[in-house]
């Protein structure tokens, strides 16, 4: 775990995007072979602005705008790569990634396995992800599942202001690639973080309890966090102290961190945006259940998106799990742990 | 009464007629435009100015290529490899690409491509690792700068151009050549990877061996473009349109679109006029979709036998050196005979070994599995060894 030496001064509210932003300048000032690249990045800093002022500090060599082509973005960033660079590519948009598949899947989450560990990808592909911004279609999926789906990639989301910034720069150090999931929804949360103040570098792989309970666990991550945060304070009127854990990392998943709360609190609920059906609630809950079945109270319940295309956003509020959703599911958790108490007197 | 009811009379020439004022062509396309006959050297006056040097070089390349090809296909009826897509009747395009690049260039092979990467110094045993079931690439790529052997169609078209790029930002004067057949010009990657290389001027060059069929599908019904060379234009790049079986021509026209790219004046288009005399690969019934004549015709202009001609009117073609030529051919197909014929020996933990760099708890786990599994194996034991991918205590030391 490493800090920056940047100088600590006094800590004012910033959001999660120029978060972000310093993570990618911090990584490229320590380290020239670190190269930004995709549509919009330079000279426009991004749609988001995630890249403002990278192409003005690093050149355009470094920050680079390209064609409007993310199949050509990933396969060029594949070859530079191979050849010593560490690049980070931008999808602007969750559905926009797609046309890269054949390369994520095909090459870059491969290419170590194939090549006996000769040619690695220590590629970084942000990817600003999920609805609640009331995004036109195409603009607002959660496509994490397809990620985590394909062995070889790393699939890493943070949460918070902090993590914004720890997480990118782990991701763009790790050796392998990792498709990191930006929460567009949460671009503009702020947080009591300077950009200027040290902040740690976050391991990948482990997740974090954001909020301690002893009565069942929210297991989350990303955009659903707040959300979880917001149900867990308000399930504590109906007697429900949640403990809330943000996974940050899909691949490689903390089974460590989730079993310990799940068995300490004997009841899970899984949150995300995502669909739930081949969703990543799925596999979180059968994990759950293979590990810490003795400890369970209730089933592992999921409280996800509905399994249809992403909606319109006038309709999207109704689609994304929110605090009434998470407390009536948290509520059935209670109602099966009666039902079992009950049939065994 | 609409615009377009108005009488002609009526109409007076706008000032605002013709093109756009900011328009106008970007680039001059005359000078990209490939020649109307693909270029050739061989049987012209030209190849009077051949080197005989490079020549016999050629030469036993292309008879080792035909002998490696032909080796490589009968390992295949012996069940020694899966699959081999051989490259019999396109060997002058596979030598010249390997041929035209220097030592600190990079070669992007497909997958019938074989021939190009031991042409280029490769291990013929390692080259064939995929085609065996081995473990899917052979070879460290770096040794000679080979990437693994592509079989996705075209993806590693982008790779070359990347790799180009940033060999360049480095200040390295490396260039990539990248391989691709004409099937694999229609697809996605090929116009990205084309498009990406001439906006960055990137040092790389693309050979198109368009051998006249995608498996089954002629070319009429994979393009309607006039020559594939031709598309070259469409992206701001120069396209050249060869002989693909006049191995000098070929090494021509490759190592003038290395050179340009070395010195910095950007991709090239090569399309390499060939065909595959044999199947697409051993699995596939080429007598379903074209006639014997066909295959005839182009038999009768072998790239073996062209330069044979040239070699001969020069007195090159001695009976010493073709039996030379011949058993170096014959030590290279024995050679890989006895190698392949070992029975490779895999460690099955390998599974796990670089799939990350950091191995992840789940796959610790499953790598303990695997362990129990095989020491059952080894004790002659078949007990149920489920439970092995446990708990999560077991996953992290």
């Amino acid at each position: 775990m490493t800090t920056t030496a940047a100088p600590a001064t006094a800590r004012k509210p910033a959001t999660m995007a120029q978060a972000l932003t310093r993570a990618l300048r911090d990584a490229m000032a320590d380290d020239p072979s670190v190269h930004v690249m995709g549509e919009d990045v330079g000279t426009l800093g991004g749609v988001f602005r995630v890249t403002d002022g990278l192409a003005k500090e690093f050149g355009e060599d470094r920050c680079t705008d390209t064609a409007l082509a993310e199949a050509g973005i990933l396969g060029t960033a594949v070859g530079m790569a191979m050849y010593g660079l560490r690049p980070v590519v931008e999808m602007q948009f969750d559905a926009f990634a797609y046309p890269a598949f054949e390369q994520l899947i095909s090459h870059v989450a491969r290419m170590r396995n194939r090549t006996r560990g000769a040619l690695t990808m220590p590629l970084t592909i942000r990817i600003p992800y999920g609805g609640g911004i009331g995004g036109v279609e195409h603009h607002s999926d959660s496509s994490e599942a397809y990620y985590l789906a394909t062995p070889g990639l790393q699939v890493v989301t943070p949460a918070t202001v902090e993590d914004a910034y720890g997480l990118l720069r782990a991701a763009i150090a790790s050796d392998d690639p990792v498709v990191f999931l930006e929460p567009k929804r949460l671009y503009w949360s702020k947080a009591d973080w300077s950009p200027d103040a040290p902040t740690e570098v976050a391991p990948l792989g482990r997740a974090a309890v954001r909020r301690r309970g002893s009565s069942a666990t929210l297991i989350t991550y990303g955009p659903s966090l707040p959300v979880c945060m917001e149900a867990a304070d308000a399930a504590g009127a109906e007697g429900w102290d949640l403990e809330v854990v943000d996974l940050r990392s899909l691949m490689p998943f903390d089974d460590e961190t989730v079993c310990a709360s799940v068995r300490r609190t004997g009841r899970a609920v899984v949150v995300h945006e995502s669909n739930g059906f081949g969703g990543p609630g799925g596999e979180i809950a059968a994990r759950i259940t293979e590990r810490c079945f003795h400890h369970l109270e209730a089933p592992v319940l999921r409280v996800a998106g509905f399994d249809i295309p992403y909606p319109p956003p006038m309709l999207e509020r109704h689609h994304l799990p929110g605090v009434d959703r998470i407390l009536d599911t948290v509520a059935r958790l209670q109602w099966e742990s009666d039902w079992t108490e009950g049939r065994g007197e | 009464m609409t615009v377009l009811e108005q009488p002609g009379s009526s109409r007076k020439k706008s000032s605002l007629a013709g093109p756009p004022p900011a328009w106008r062509p970007r680039v001059d396309p005359a000078p990209l435009l490939p020649d109307e006959e693909p270029y050739r050297l061989l049987g012209t006056d030209a190849a009077a100015r051949l080197d005989s040097g490079l020549l016999t070089r050629l030469y036993a390349q292309l008879v080792r290529g035909r002998r490696y090809n032909a080796q490589a296909t009968a390992l295949t009826r012996q069940g020694r490899l899966a699959v081999y897509p051989s490259s019999t009747g396109q060997e002058a395009c596979e030598v010249a690409a390997a041929l035209a690049l220097e030592d600190r260039d990079w070669l992007f092979p497909s997958y019938r491509d074989t021939l190009a990467a031991v042409a280029r110094g490769l291990d013929p045993v390692q080259a064939l690792t995929l085609l065996r079931g081995d473990w899917h690439n052979g070879y460290d790529p770096h040794e000679h700068r080979i990437a693994p052997l592509c079989t996705p169609l075209a993806t590693q078209l982008p790779h070359a151009v990347g790799l180009a790029h940033a060999a360049r930002l480095k200040g390295d004067e490396v260039v990539a050549l990248a391989m691709v057949g004409d099937g694999g010009t229609s697809e996605g990657d090929f116009h990205e990877a084309l498009n990406f290389a001439a906006v960055w001027q990137a040092p790389v060059v693309f050979l198109v061996q368009n051998n006249g069929f995608a498996i089954s599908v002629p070319l009429a019904k994979q393009t309607a473009a006039p020559s594939l060379a031709h598309k070259a234009v469409g992206y701001g790049m120069p396209g050249r349109l060869v002989d693909g079986n006049d191995a000098p021509a070929m090494h021509e026209v490759l190592t003038e679109a290395v050179q340009r790219a070395r010195r910095g004046g950007g991709p090239t288009l090569v399309e390499a006029v060939t065909y595959r005399i044999e199947a697409h690969t051993n699995a596939d019934d080429a007598t379903r979709y074209r006639s014997d004549a066909e295959v005839e015709t182009w038999r009768s202009h072998d790239p073996i036998a062209l330069l044979e001609h040239e070699l001969a009117a020069r007195d090159l073609l001695t009976d010493e050196f073709v039996a030379a030529t011949r058993d170096g051919a014959e030590q290279l197909a024995a050679g890989l005979r006895e190698r392949m014929n070992a029975d490779p020996e895999l460690d099955p933990m390998d599974l796990f070994t670089h799939v990350f760099a950091e191995q992840t708890g789940q796959l610790r786990s499953q790598a303990a599995l695997l362990r129990a599994e095989l020491d059952a194996e080894a004790n002659g034991h078949t007990e149920d060894t489920a439970g092995a991918d446990g708990s999560a205590e077991e996953a992290r030391p």
